[in-house]
C-alpha cells in the first residue's frame, strides 16, 4: 500500500499542489535535500503529461498519483487513463497540441515526449508501463526510509 | 507562489522580469506576454530568470517558442540565471546551446551589443 495516494482532477492547476505532495513526503521518507529538486520536477511532468492526456480524452476521469516509502526507495507512481490509442509510441499524444493552452503552435516547438525525456534524466530508475486502461510512470529516489 | 511578470526597456532591449513557477497551469501567461510583446516589435528581449523557484518542460517550450519568434524578425532572446536548480533543467535537455544564458541583465544586454 502506498503510504500516501492521492487523485486529482486533470486540471493544469493541480499539478502544483502534487509537487508540492510529493516532496512534502519524499522529504518525510528520507530523500536526501539534494534529490529534492528532481522529485519535484519529474513529478510535476508526469503529471502535466497526464493532465494533457485526460484533458484531451477523459476530462471527467482524475489523475491517480501515488507516494510509497519502501525499503531504501521512494517511489513515485502517476497513472493516467488515456488508451493506448491516444498516443503514438514515443509517448506523445496522437492529437492536440504538445501541452495544454492556447498558442498556434502548443508547445514551441518541442516535442511532446519532452517531458518523459526529462523525467528519464531526472529519475535513475523510471519505469513505463502502458494497459488497456492507461499509462503508469514509476520512478524512484534512494531515501532514508522514516515515514512507515 | 504564482507567477509575476513585468517588463521594462532597458538601452533598447525589451526586459522580461519572471517571477514565480512557471508550469503547466502559468506557462500560458508567459507565451501571451512574450507573443505580445512581438507582437508590438519588441524583438530583442531579455527573460530575467533569477527570481524563478521552478521550471518545467511547458516553460522550455514556452521559451523556445519565444526565440523562434523573435529569431523570425532576426531578434534574439538571451537569459539571465544564476539559479542551480532552473539552469540543471537547461543541462539535462541541452538547451545551454540554444540559450544565451547570463548572469545579470546588464551582462545579458552587453552580450548582445558585441553581437551586433
Amino acid at each position: 500500500m502506498a503510504t500516501v495516494e492521492l487523485s486529482f482532477t486533470a486540471l493544469p492547476a493541480h499539478v502544483r499542489t502534487a509537487r508540492l505532495i510529493a516532496t512534502a513526503v519524499a522529504r518525510r521518507s528520507g530523500v536526501d535535500e539534494s534529490l529534492l529538486d528532481e522529485v519535484r520536477l519529474a513529478v510535476g511532468e508526469a503529471c502535466s503529461r497526464a493532465v494533457e492526456g485526460h484533458q484531451l480524452y477523459c476530462p471527467a476521469e482524475p489523475v491517480r498519483l501515488a507516494l510509497t516509502d519502501m525499503a531504501g526507495r521512494f517511489e513515485v507512481e502517476v497513472t493516467d487513463n488515456c488508451t493506448p490509442g491516444a498516443r503514438t509510441p514515443a509517448g506523445q499524444w496522437t492529437s492536440g497540441a504538445s501541452t495544454p493552452g492556447p498558442g498556434p503552435d502548443g508547445n514551441g516547438g518541442l516535442p511532446a515526449a519532452f517531458g518523459i525525456a526529462v523525467i528519464e534524466g531526472l529519475a535513475d530508475d523510471v519505469q513505463i508501463n502502458e494497459t488497456a486502461a492507461g499509462t503508469s510512470i514509476r520512478m524512484s529516489w534512494p531515501s532514508a526510509g522514516m515515514s512507515r | 507562489m504564482d507567477l509575476k511578470l513585468d517588463h521594462h526597456s532597458k538601452d533598447g532591449i525589451e526586459i522580461v522580469d519572471v517571477e514565480g513557477e512557471i508550469d503547466v497551469y502559468t506557462a500560458p501567461r508567459l507565451r501571451e506576454l512574450l507573443i505580445e510583446l512581438v507582437n508590438s516589435r519588441f524583438y530583442q528581449l531579455v527573460v530575467n530568470m533569477e527570481k524563478v523557484e521552478f521550471l518545467d518542460s511547458t516553460g522550455l517550450g514556452v521559451l523556445v517558442g519565444g526565440l523562434k519568434r523573435v529569431r523570425a524578425h532576426d531578434g534574439s532572446l538571451d537569459l539571465v540565471c544564476t539559479q542551480e536548480r532552473i539552469l540543471k533543467i537547461f543541462r539535462i535537455t541541452g538547451l545551454t546551446k540554444v540559450f544565451g544564458i547570463h548572469d545579470t541583465v546588464d551582462e545579458a544586454i552587453a552580450a548582445r551589443r558585441a553581437e551586433k
